[in-house]
């Protein structure tokens, strides 16, 4: 009974769980990648016990990859030399975290997933508990498997209607944190559903899980369908679904009325309709990351892309979420289409989304990005500009070198 | 006793630690660096015992854990703000850095003012006013009372968590 939180937990313990309550939990995976890892080795280290089960801890370099410093290269060993001594199965340098999580079948409808990165709602879209953490919290879950959880309230969301031409998922979750705030659903559990998630792929789906940790969110979950189903390729999801829900709020969206969307600095909940911005000129475009790294937004960019030429003043980057999604973007030519249109496409992983390593920002720059972060200093000067919006948004807007409008180009 | 150090909403983990400067696990490294390009003074200026007092949804962001631990190293005894994001406050009960939610507080506190924090009980007094916060929740008490999170797992186990 309840929400589809209340229902993954009350399954997992085999009691009714209700939110509010304060429970003990196992845990089916749980991730860390190279910058949050290093921290997360000493608490387990203090905890003085053998790691709890080195099937079921995942470890990814994607932040800084390859290691651009000898202090990166540092933090890169000491990963690699833990997983050897304690055996760990899943190593790995092919994609960004939580792409991996989801293309490597971890994430499954009814499973708890904690991860030591805010963006771990994103497994929540097949339909699984996935909660970010600090280090600390995963360390402990490395030695005892299991972690605690104040069961969260759910806000349940409703996506009604149908996408309009040039409109995609990242324009409603834009939409919907700034109705919301970039606090709206902090300690709660949201629901993605309606019939315009229903209508989605799970690539449209991981975007909103993605995005739900940007206004707060603990968890983000969509309920399990054919559509899950058939991504998943096996009869392996259950009748997982709310019964008889009690919902903190209920939000409701017509995706029809929605317009390109785009986050304006200096925080993710400072959105505008994209004509707002309109024209303002770009030293950067970015496309990738967690939030639209995937092989349908790399489709959505090859599309416009084709037989054009990005702006000369606007360095445009394409970094494939994952190996996998690079390497199917070079059987269907959309890598081809980057390259020949001035794009620098680079190696699968987090890219300038974090300012680390490339594509960083000078002083008085501007930027747009298909990622999900756009604080001052996130990728590179604190007083260089960053817009989040769709790969389509970046796609024209590479192309016209300024904010563009997607249903503008043919 | 230490004097307040105010900021404003949102103040993210990318603000508190930038990711150019999170590439280490060292703890002085962390502290020098702590809110290096929001407020360049304050890691010079802080002192042991100074509290930072900030607005809604502070340690917004990133999981990033350098970001609590990087208050802790520069000496900061507490942190108030009117509101936290969830993955920073429970990073910081596990760490043992004292934070409380006051929402009252920040527009009576200026830069400056001296202020004194108990978290344990919500106790608050600056500038001869005082304040009650609401005091920690059953879990993040006890995870505060062990020291931190591991403190409490080593020794009592998950059920210490469970019992509360």
């Amino acid at each position: 009974m309840g929400t589809l939180t209340e229902e993954i937990f009350s399954r997992r313990l085999g009691r009714r769980v209700r939110a509010g309550d304060t429970i003990v939990a196992p845990v089916d995976y749980a991730m860390s990648h190279d910058v949050t890892t290093p921290l997360a080795i000493e608490a387990f280290r203090k905890m003085e016990m053998p790691l709890w089960d080195p099937e079921r801890v995942v470890l990814v370099f994607d932040h800084i990859l390859p290691a651009n410093t000898v202090a990166a290269a540092g933090l890169h060993k000491l990963i690699r030399e833990f997983a050897e001594e304690h055996g760990v199965v899943h190593l790995f340098q092919e994609g960004i975290c939580h792409l991996l999580m989801v293309e490597k079948g971890f994430a499954r409808p009814g499973g708890i997933i904690v991860g030591a990165d805010s963006h771990s709602t994103t497994y929540g879209a097949l339909g699984c508990f996935a909660a970010g953490m600090g280090s600390t919290d995963i360390g402990v879950v490395f030695a005892t498997g299991r972690t605690w959880f104040r069961v969260p309230q759910t806000i349940r969301i409703e996506l009604h209607g149908s996408l309009p031409e040039g409109v995609y998922p990242k324009d409603l979750a834009l939409r919907v944190i700034k109705r919301l705030g970039a606090e709206g659903a902090n300690y709660l559990a949201v629901e993605w559903g309606g019939e315009a998630v229903a209508a989605m792929t799970i690539d449209q789906r991981l975007t909103l899980a993605n995005l739900t940790v940007d206004f707060g969110g603990k968890a983000g979950l969509c309920e399990p369908d054919e559509v899950t189903r058939d991504y998943l390729g096996e009869a392996e999801v259950s009748d997982l679904q709310p019964r008889d829900p009690e919902y903190l709020q209920r939000v409701e969206l017509d995706a029809a009325e929605v317009e390109p969307q785009i986050a304006c600095p200096p925080a993710i909940d400072n959105v505008k309709d994209l004509s707002a911005v309109e024209g303002l000129q770009l030293d950067e475009v970015f496309i990738g990351s967690c939030a639209n790294g995937r092989l349908e937004d790399l489709a959505i960019v090859a599309r416009y892309f084709e037989g054009r030429q990005v702006h000369p003043r606007t360095r445009t980057m394409v970094v494939p979420g994952s190996k996998k999604i690079y390497m199917e973007a070079l059987k269907a030519g959309y890598i081809e289409s980057f390259m020949r249109a001035g794009a620098i496409v680079m190696n699968a992983g987090c890219g300038p989304c974090l300012g680390r390593q490339h594509g960083v920002l000078a002083p008085g720059e501007r930027a747009l990005s298909t990622s999900n972060r756009n604080y001052p200093g996130r990728m590179g000067s604190p007083n260089a500009e960053i817009y989040l919006a769709s790969p389509a948004v970046a796609a024209a807007s590479a192309l016209a070198g300024a904010i563009a409008d997607p249903r503008g180009v043919s | 006793m230490g004097r307040a150090f105010k900021l404003g909403d949102g103040v993210s983990t990318d603000a508190i630690i930038p990711g150019r400067y999170n590439v280490t696990t060292d703890l002085s490294a962390l502290g020098k660096a702590c809110l290096i390009e929001a407020r360049p003074d304050f890691a010079a200026a802080v002192q042991p015992g100074d509290v930072i007092v900030a607005g809604r949804n502070f340690g917004c962001g990133s999981s990033r854990e350098h970001a609590p631990l990087a208050i802790q190293a520069s000496g900061v005894k507490a942190v108030v703000a009117s509101s936290f994001a969830r993955i920073f406050y429970r990073n910081a009960v596990n760490i043992g850095l004292p934070v409380i939610q006051c929402d009252a507080l920040f527009e009576a506190v200026e830069d400056g003012d001296t202020i004194d924090v108990d978290v344990s009980t919500g106790s608050i007094s600056t500038a001869g006013r005082t304040f009650q916060a609401e005091p920690p929740a059953a879990v993040a008490l006890k995870i505060m009372q062990a020291g931190t999170l591991v403190d409490l797992i080593k020794t009592g186990g998950w059920a210490a968590i469970e019992e509360v």
